[in-house]
Formats: C-alpha cells, structure tokens, sequence
C-alpha cells in the first residue's frame, strides 16, 4: 500500500506497514501496532508513528449473509460500500451509517460510529450482534454484550487498542429498496434548527443540517435542514461518479473568498428548499464519496476536523458562541453538520454519541491559528461539559481528552500491551499519567 | 456457466481472479494446502454469486494426485472446462545458488507441477474439443537477471511450455492464455518495497478474468509491463551482462 495517511493529510511519522491477508494468521511480532483499515478516520487515531499498522483491508471476505433475517457476519477489512452492494438487493441495509462508506466495519466498531439516525437507533455498536478479537498474546476472544462483555464495552469505540478485530457479525436493518424521501429546509438560526429537530425527530428516521459557518450577524446559524426516510420508489439510480482530486495542490484551495462564494451559494441554491424529495441512498448519506480523495483539496498541510457534542441543555448557547469565534476567525469549513444524538446509550466505554448537539466542521491546516482557534472551541466544549470525537482528532490536549472520557482509566486495563496508536500516547501523555 | 478449477486458490491474484467468476455465477473448485483459509473463501465466493465453491486441500508438489484431482473436479462441478493454474513460490534466490537441492526444489514447484498438470488438463480438453487453461507465469520469465534467475527460469519454462500447448490446442478449440504479473502488492511480496509500478490484486484479476474469457493467448498485468520487459528483453548482452539487475 502506498504510505498510510489518515484522512485529514496531516504531516506525521513513519511507520511500518504489516499486511493482514488472512485472518487465521497470529499478529506479527512488533512491539507496538494498530490496526489500520480504510485510513477514513482524521486524525491520528489511526496512526501509530515509529510503530507498526496492521493493515486489514485484505481481510475482507464475506463470512455469511441470512437474506431472512438481515444476519450478516464479514471481516474487518470489508468496506460498508461492499456490504451495500451485497446486501441492498435483497432489501437490507446497514443499521447505522456515517457520511462516507469507504469505512472498514473493523473501523466503525474500532470508533464506534453514528450516522444521522442517531437519534432513533443510536450507533453502531448497539447492532453488533458479536465480534473475534485477537489479543497479541494469541489469545482469541469471542465479545458480545453477553460474552466477555468488559471486552465488548472496551473494543466498541476503542480505538483499536484493545486487540485486532478480525470478524464482526451484524445485524441489518430491512429496507425498501435505495431510496430516501423527505424534505430539505432553509432555516434562518441555531433556534429555528432546534425547532425542526423536535419537530423532525418523531417522524423521520435521518435528521442532518448543514449550517453555514461564514454567515455571521442576524444570519449566523442559518443553514439547510434535511430529514428523510427509507421509501419504496422506482427510478434510475444516478450514475457513479468518476470525479478525484488527482493531485494535491500546492496550497489549500479552502480559503476564505472560496469559503464565503461556496457557502453563500449552497444556501441559496433552489434544491436547498424542497418538500417531498427523493434522493438515491448515495448522495443522500454519501456526498462525498463521488469525489475520489476530495481531501486534497486542502492542500499539502492537510485540514483538522472538529467534531463535538454538546448537552442538549446549553446547546443554543455553546453553539452560538462556537461559530462566533469561529466567524471572527475567518477561517472555515464547506462541511459544517450540525445533529441532535438520541438518547439511546452508546455500548462502549469510550464511545463518543451522548445526548445533545453534535456540530462538525473541517479546517485547513493554518498552523498556530487554527490551532489555537480549536483549543478556545474546546474552552467552550469543556465547559459545557462536552466531549470531542476522537476519531475525528489531531490536537485535543490530554487534560480534555480525560475530562471527556472520564472512563479512560479503566478502558486502559484493557488496552493490549503490545498496541497503541499516536493518538493515545498524546491523550495519556501527562505529567503524573503513565500508560 | 464457467465450470472452473482453481490450483493455489489461496494466492491473492487467485482470490481476486475467482471472485470475477464468482459475480458471474460460474462453478468454482478452489485447491491449496489450507482447508481453513480454503473454507473462509469459498463461503465468500458462495456469498458473492459463485454457483458452487468446492474446496480440495492437496500440495500441487503431488503430483500424482492430479488425475485424481481432475476426475474429482469433473464429477464435482457437472463437467471442467477452464482452469487457472496460480499455486507458486517466490524462490529466495541466494539460498537457491547455495543449495541446488533448494533450487530443484523450487523447479518442482514452479516449473514442473504445472507443465504435469497441463498436460492432463491438455489432454482432457482435447478430447472434449474445448476449454481454457490459464497458467500464471511472470515477467521475470522474460529474461534472467541475477536477482532471481532461479524464479524467473522456471516461469520462463511455464511460458514456453504454455507457448507451445497454446500451439497444439489452438485448431483443437482449446485456449491457452498465459499470464505474466508485473509487480502486485500481494503476502508473496510484503517484504517488497513498494513504488507507482506495484498494482492491486483487484485490478490485475480483473484482466485475468478478463483474459480468460476472451482467450487472450499473452497478457501482461499491468498492461505497462509488456513495454518495461519489451526494453530489458532488447538490451544487448555485453551490455546485459554488466547490469544488476
């Protein structure tokens, strides 16, 4: 494989690759390794610099598929794109999606993902029927909710850390065929959004908003608000998209004229107020996915991504004074989501979804000032008494990781000896904390 | 529908090659020395539309097991009309130059095995007056270099030979495609650093897959390869001879 990245491009160490090509092979011997599958998580917590990644993109052969009761068991190497193709037809889908599916399932039960049905089904960890997890010590472990139980909690959103996951089995979520109806809605502020999502989140199994983060004055928080529901429809579905990026350009092209242009014109583009629409699976859940490595665009720096949550009670308020400071800045994000997460419990120790308002938001690498412009977000995070995802993370400094993941301690006891990644050596790393 | 033999069904370009056929409904028998890691892909091939995904655990170094193994697939599969020949090793060449029982060694392996499992399989497909048999050779059988001469020997016997038989078959309705990977990002070649000439298992099965349907009698994989090797091939020996290839 060419040199492993994670998907903010963001400069980093070297480490050795190690491919994984069948999963009845033992681990190697390294001494420190994590395992690393699409690279579609952010930051670093899917690197492991001057340490080894075990490559598990080879591990992706179906295991079993039950068109009765939507049971699906593969390895951990196997794109949600391939499990679509599979399964789709036979009027199955994925229980839990986030926004691109060129994620491995070893990765979305490693950072235990949400898609915008949250709120009613919660993530993806609450559809995992069972998982093998291979410790270095060769010891292979069969975790569900029931069975090795401590094991199940620490793996689902555990970063990797815990052992290679080799096999997940799934349960699916029966469909109608591809299709999504609903509605795309103008909204004017953060309050109206709030509106919507009460009103939105009995009826409609998806609720996401893109807000624009340059709009500032009476029109700060404006944004569109989408919602929908699997539907049966007949129709041609769009074709598949050869757009890339084939290079990376010298400097970002996320800037600020291109920033205001694109953001002004995404709301007032005409679909943006639509009742009644009907959007194939793709471009409803998987925007991006049509433009191959789109995260080039940031240029050779490579981009941060913040995403937070935000208890419901202040959200209005905390969110308000994010794109505040975030407008002051100047700098900005095409991609700014905003979400309400349910109430169901997250299964994992270390999963991020808890009830509230989750926002996301993309940053080109400025140096020091975008830096320091996502450590006064985590100011309001903090107090607010958030939480940061740290599948999406390059930065966040030790002390708010812990304060965010209170649970960390005891996730630690079940870290395997012989893995870690960058990311946690830089959360554990303290004066006065040794893991 | 494909009835098809797969030998070393456990190598990367195999897999990939085999699930080709698989999407197109064809009927598989997958042959290696794992039942396990054999089981695991044909549940996979069965999963992604193969008609039947047989397993048979054999070394291909026994090979007087092959007209057994034939009868068996034939049986099997309600009849056998392709095969593709993938078992293989890549032979350490500095202990080969030590140990010329290791070099023999790798002959059996990589040479001779195949040439006696072609000439079953040439011979039955004669008989029925059709079929293909795809050999994996390598662009290293182009010209031996000192790197790895041992390797690219006996790949450049299984060229000849299916050069040959490519030849005899051709007015019997029979095709014989042979196959020369360049480099692909396979376990054969983790220890391999790897640069812009290395493709995907998926994408060089895919014109193996390709190849084989159509009865295409030579193909390189990447397709880039045929001009690297069409150079090395033309370079002069008293040149040749001071490289380090």
């Amino acid at each position: 494989m060419p040199r492993p990245m994670s998907w903010g491009r963001l400069p980093h160490g070297a480490q050795q690759v190690v491919g994984l090509s069948s999963r009845f092979e033992p681990l190697p011997a390294a001494e420190s390794m994590l395992p690393y599958g699409n690279g579609r998580s952010y930051g670093d917590v899917c690197l492991n610099d001057d340490g080894s990644l075990l490559a598990t993109r080879r591990l992706d052969r179906f295991i079993a598929f039950d068109p009765a009761s939507g049971v699906f068991e593969c390895e951990a190497g196997v794109l949600f794109s391939e499990i679509i193709e599979l399964v789709l037809p036979c009027g199955w889908f994925p229980p839990v999606t986030p926004g691109t599916s060129l994620l491995t399932l070893g990765g979305a039960i490693a950072n235990d993902v949400h898609g915008k049905n949250h709120h009613r089904l919660g993530s993806f960890g609450n559809h995992l029927i069972e998982f093998e997890l291979l410790r270095s010590s060769g010891e292979i472990l069969l975790c569900s909710p029931q069975q090795n139980a401590g094991w199940f909690a620490a793996t689902v959103g555990g970063m990797g850390l815990t052992g290679l996951i080799r096999r997940a089995k799934i349960q699916l979520r029966r469909v109608p065929g591809p299709w999504i109806r609903g509605d795309s809605l103008r909204f004017s502020g953060l309050g109206e959004f709030f509106a919507l999502s009460r009103e939105s989140d009995q009826d409609y199994e998806y609720t996401v908003s893109w807000i624009d983060c340059t709009a500032s004055g009476a029109r700060r928080g404006r944004g569109i608000f989408m919602r929908g529901n699997h539907a049966p429809a007949s129709g041609r579905p769009p074709p598949a998209s050869a757009l890339r990026m084939p290079l990376t350009p010298p400097i970002s092209l996320v800037n600020s004229p291109s920033l205001n242009a694109f953001n002004r014109l995404y709301f007032h583009r005409p679909s943006a107020q639509a009742r009644d629409a009907l959007w194939h699976y793709r471009p409803f859940f998987y925007p991006l996915d049509g433009i191959g490595n789109w995260n080039r665009m940031y240029g050779p720096g490579g981009f941060f991504q913040y995403q937070c949550v935000v208890p419901q009670s202040d959200a209005e308020a905390a969110l308000n004074e994010m794109l505040t400071r975030i407008g002051r800045s100047g700098m900005g994000s095409f991609l700014a989501v905003l979400k309400t997460f349910g109430h169901l419990p997250s299964l994992g120790m270390m999963s991020f979804p808890r009830p509230g308002a989750t926002l996301a938001l993309d940053f080109p690498n400025g140096g020091a000032a975008t830096l320091s412009l996502l450590e006064s977000l985590d100011e309001i995070t903090r107090s607010a008494g958030g939480a940061v995802y740290p599948a999406k993370d390059a930065r966040m400094s030790a002390a708010s990781f812990q304060q965010y993941f209170p649970a960390w301690r005891r996730f630690g006891e079940y870290v395997d000896p012989r893995f870690s990644s960058s990311f946690w050596r830089r959360v554990t790393k303290e004066p006065g904390n040794s893991i | 529908m494909r009835k098809i033999l797969i030998m070393g069904a456990t190598s990367a370009i195999a897999e990939a090659t085999a699930r080709e056929f698989a999407r197109r409904g064809d009927a598989l028998m997958l042959v290696g020395r794992s039942a396990e890691r054999l089981q695991a892909i044909a549940a996979d091939l069965k999963l992604r539309g193969a008609a039947l995904a047989e397993v048979r655990v054999l070394d291909a170094r026994d090979v007087d097991a092959y007209p057994a193994l034939l009868d068996d697939a034939g049986r099997s599969l309600g009849g056998l009309d392709t095969a593709l020949i993938a078992h293989g090793t890549l032979s350490d060449q500095a202990q080969c130059q030590l140990d010329a029982a290791r070099m023999l060694e790798e002959f059996r392996i990589n040479a001779l095995s195949v040439m006696v499992l072609c000439t079953h399989l040439a011979n039955r497909f004669e008989a029925q007056g059709q079929g293909t048999i795809a050999v994996i050779s390598s662009v290293a059988g182009d010209r031996g270099r000192q790197s790895n001469y041992v390797y690219g020997s006996a790949k450049a016997a299984v060229t000849a030979f299916s050069s040959g038989l490519r030849q005899r078959l051709y007015p019997k309705g029979v095709r014989v495609v042979t196959i020369k990977p360049g480099f692909v990002d396979t376990p054969m070649t983790a220890a391999f650093k790897k640069g812009p000439l290395w493709a995907s298992p998926p994408a060089v099965g895919k014109t193996i897959a390709q190849a084989m349907i159509r009865g295409t009698p030579v193909v390189y994989t990447p397709w880039f390869w045929w001009g690297i090797m069409a150079i090395i091939k033309a370079i002069p020996e008293f040149v040749f001879r001071r490289l380090k290839l």
